[in-house]
C-alpha cells in the first residue's frame, strides 16, 4: 500500500493513540504492590469534560455494573444568570449516551463527572454495622460482598448518591477506583477512555504524581465541603452552582 | 417498573431503599418501648389506677419485640448473614448495636421481669393443670417451684429492680432506633439531635394508646367491666404524653422554618406535595391535633362514662394511626427528595412481593396471634375471677 503524505498525515493521530496504548501495556503483576505507598484520588477538570459518556460506557463494561446502576455518570448543569441556587441539571441514562443538543441559548452549559470520593472520613463506612465496607489502606472505600449484609444503610449515609443495591449480588455497590486496576499499575477505566483527560487518577501519596503541582496552581474544589467526609475527587472549574 | 421523578436525582437515588418494613421497624418498636413504660408506671411510680393494666403490657411488649426483627430480616439482602452483626459488629455504626440493645431489652429486661411476674401463677398451674399444660407451665418454672413468702418477697424486690432497669432500657432501644436515623448526617430530613427524643415521647404514645385500646378491646371480648378509673388514668397520661411529642416536633419544626438552610425550599415543597396527605392531614391533624383535643375535652368537661370510653376509643385509634404516619413520613419522606435538593422520587409499594404491602399487614397480625397465644398461657386479667386459681394453693411460710 502507497502511503502518501496525506494518508500519514491522518494515520499518526491513530497511531500516537495505539502507541498510548502499547504503553499502557499489559498489567504490571501486582507483587510489588504496597498499600502503605499510595493514597488514591482523583482529579477532575470540569472544564474539559464534554459530556460523551465514555466514561460511564468503559466503567460499565468494566466493573460489570447492571443497566439502571451507575458507578460513575456526568450530569449536565444548566445556570442560567444568577439563579446559581436553581440550576437545571440533568442525567439521562447517567449520561451513559451523551446528551441532546441544549435547545436553550440562555445561561451556561457544562458537564459535571460524579463518582465516589472514596472520602477518608467516609460516612458509608462509619454505619456498616458489619464492616464490610471499608476504607483500604491505600484510601479506596470497597465493599467485600461476600460479607455486606445488603442493609442499605450506607446508602441511606453517602452524602453524594454514589451507591447502590446491585440486584444480581442484593449487596452494596460502588466505584471501586477501579481497584484490580491500579494496584497493577492501570489507571482508572474511566481515566483510560476519556478522550480530553478531563479524569485524572492521582495518587496523592506519591510526591512526583503531577496532582500537587496542579493542585498548588489551580482552584480546586471538592463536593458538599460542609459534609466534611474528605472527600478525595477534586474538580477543577466548579461552578457553586454543583451539588 | 418505571419510578416517576421529578427535577433532578442522583441516578442511584430513584430507586427507594428503604421500604414500609422498616416503617414498621421504629413504629413496633414504639409500641414495645411505650407498652412498657406504660407498666412501669404502676411498679416503680405506684400509679395504682393503671394496674389493671400492667401485666397485659408487659405481655404487648413481649408480643411485639419479638416482631420487631423480623421486618429487619426480611428486607436484608443477605438475611443468612444477619448473624454476623452479633459475631463482628462494627463498633463505629448505630446499627450494629441493634442485636444487643434487642438482646438486651428481651432477655434482660421483659422476659425476666415478666418470668418473675408471673412466677407465682406458674408454679400454681404447674400443680393444678393436667397433661400438655401442666407440663408447658412445668418448663416455665425454670426449676424454680418454691412458694415461700421470702421467695415471694424476693420476686417482688427482684422484678423492682428490673423495672428500674427496664425504664431507660425502653428509652434506650427507642432513643437508639432515632439514632439511627437521626445520625445521618447526609439527609436533612433526618438529621436532628431531637430525632431520638422526639421517638422516645411519639414510642411511649404509641404504646400508651395500643395498652389503652387492647385493655379496653379485652375486656369488651371478655364481657367485663372496664375500670373507668384507669382508662381515666391512661387517658390522661396519654394526652400529657402526646403534648410533650407534639411539642417536640414542632419545635424542630421551627427551628427549620427559622433556619431555612439549604435544604429547607425542598423539604418544604415535599411537604406541601407528595407528604401532605401522611404527614398534614394523617399525621398532624388526624392523628395528633385531634386525639389531643378530644383527649383535652373529657379533662375540661364531664362525661358520662359511656361517652368518655367512645372518646379514648376513638382518641386511641386515631393516635395509633397518627404514629405510623409518623413512622411512614420519617422513613418514607426522608428519600423521596434528593440529596441534590433539586428533585422528587415516588414510592411504589408491591402487594405480594417480600416488602409489600401483604408482608406488613401480616408482620402487623402476627404481634397480636402472639399476644394471643400468650394470654392464653399467661392470664394477664387481675379480676377476681382470673386470679382465684392463683389463690387456692396457700403459700408456704418461709422456712
Amino acid at each position: 500500500m502507497d502511503i502518501t503524505r496525506r494518508r500519514l498525515l491522518a494515520l499518526l493521530p491513530a497511531a500516537a493513540v495505539a502507541w498510548e496504548f502499547v504503553r499502557a501495556g499489559t498489567p504490571e503483576l501486582s507483587p510489588n504492590y504496597k498499600t502503605s505507598d499510595h493514597w488514591w484520588g482523583m482529579l477532575i477538570d470540569i472544564t474539559e469534560c464534554i459530556g460523551c459518556g465514555s466514561c460511564v460506557r468503559a466503567c460499565a463494561q468494566e466493573n460489570d455494573v447492571p443497566e439502571g446502576y451507575y458507578r460513575t455518570w456526568i450530569e449536565r448543569y444548566h445556570v442560567t444568570d444568577y439563579a446559581i441556587e436553581r440550576p437545571h441539571v440533568e442525567s439521562p441514562n447517567g449520561g451513559k449516551d451523551g446528551f441532546p443538543l441544549d435547545q436553550d441559548p440562555s445561561g451556561k452549559n457544562f458537564f459535571v463527572p460524579k463518582l465516589c470520593n472514596h472520602c477518608a472520613d467516609s460516612p458509608c463506612t462509619q454505619v456498616c454495622p458489619v464492616g464490610a465496607t471499608f476504607v483500604s489502606p491505600d484510601g479506596v472505600v470497597l465493599v467485600d460482598k461476600n460479607y455486606c449484609l445488603g442493609c442499605r444503610y450506607c446508602v441511606q449515609a453517602c452524602p453524594y448518591g454514589c451507591r447502590f443495591i446491585n440486584p444480581k449480588t442484593n449487596t452494596a455497590d460502588k466505584c471501586t477506583l477501579c481497584y484490580h486496576r491500579i494496584t497493577k499499575g492501570l489507571t482508572t477505566a474511566c481515566a483510560e477512555v476519556c478522550p480530553t483527560g478531563a479524569r485524572q487518577l492521582a495518587d496523592l501519596k506519591n510526591p512526583k504524581d503531577p496532582i500537587h503541582e496542579y493542585l498548588r496552581t489551580h482552584s480546586v474544589q471538592i463536593l458538599k465541603p460542609h459534609m466534611a467526609t474528605g472527600a478525595k475527587v477534586f474538580y477543577n472549574g466548579m461552578d457553586g452552582s454543583v451539588r | 417498573m418505571q419510578i416517576p421523578v421529578q427535577g433532578f436525582m442522583y441516578p442511584n437515588e430513584v430507586e427507594l431503599q428503604w421500604s414500609v418494613l422498616i416503617v414498621l421497624y421504629p413504629f413496633i418498636t414504639g409500641l414495645v418501648a411505650g407498652a412498657f413504660i406504660l407498666a412501669s408506671l404502676e411498679r416503680v411510680f405506684r400509679v395504682e389506677a393503671v394496674k389493671p393494666t400492667y401485666r397485659l403490657a408487659l405481655l404487648t411488649a413481649l408480643s411485639f419485640l419479638l416482631v420487631a426483627p423480623l421486618p429487619l430480616q426480611l428486607h436484608l439482602g443477605h438475611p443468612e448473614r444477619s448473624l454476623e452483626m452479633y459475631l463482628t459488629p462494627h463498633r463505629s455504626s448505630a446499627m450494629a448495636m441493634f442485636g444487643f440493645v434487642y438482646l438486651w431489652y428481651l432477655m434482660a429486661v421483659l422476659l425476666l421481669e415478666i418470668w418473675l411476674d408471673y412466677r407465682c401463677d406458674i408454679v400454681v398451674k404447674s400443680k393444678t393443670e393436667k397433661g400438655l399444660p401442666r407440663l408447658i407451665y412445668k418448663i416455665l418454672t425454670l426449676g424454680s417451684d418454691v412458694l415461700t413468702e421470702r421467695s415471694l418477697r424476693i420476686d417482688e424486690r427482684l422484678g423492682y429492680f428490673i423495672t428500674l432497669i427496664g425504664i431507660p432500657s425502653a428509652f434506650l432501644l427507642h432513643g437508639y432506633v432515632g439514632f439511627i436515623f437521626g445520625s445521618v448526617k447526609a439527609n436533612r430530613w433526618w438529621s436532628s439531635p431531637l430525632m431520638p427524643i422526639v421517638f422516645i415521647f411519639s414510642a411511649m404514645v404509641s404504646g400508651i394508646a395500643a395498652v389503652m385500646l387492647l385493655y379496653m378491646l379485652s375486656s369488651r371480648l371478655r364481657r367485663q367491666q372496664i375500670d373507668i378509673r384507669c382508662l381515666d388514668k391512661i387517658a390522661q397520661d396519654l394526652m400529657y404524653t402526646f403534648i410533650i411529642d407534639f411539642s417536640l416536633e414542632m419545635l424542630d419544626l421551627l427551628q427549620r422554618i427559622y433556619e431555612a438552610d439549604e435544604s429547607f425550599r425542598s423539604l418544604d415543597f415535599m411537604v406541601h406535595t407528595r407528604l401532605w396527605t401522611s404527614q398534614v392531614i394523617v399525621q398532624i391533624l388526624l392523628g395528633t391535633l385531634t386525639p389531643i383535643a378530644l383527649l383535652g375535652l373529657t379533662q375540661l368537661f364531664s362525661f358520662t362514662d359511656s361517652v368518655r370510653k367512645r372518646i379514648y376509643a376513638l382518641a386511641g385509634c386515631l393516635t395509633v394511626i397518627g404514629i405510623f404516619a409518623m413512622r411512614w413520613n420519617v422513613v418514607i419522606g426522608g428519600q423521596l427528595f434528593s440529596k441534590s435538593f433539586l428533585g422528587y422520587t415516588s414510592y411504589k409499594m408491591g402487594f405480594a412481593t417480600r416488602e409489600g404491602l401483604l408482608t406488613a399487614i401480616i408482620l402487623m397480625i402476627l404481634p397480636f396471634i402472639i399476644l394471643w397465644i400468650l394470654v392464653k398461657i399467661l392470664p394477664p386479667w387481675t379480676d377476681a375471677e382470673s386470679i382465684s386459681a392463683s389463690e387456692e394453693i396457700p403459700v408456704h411460710a418461709a422456712s
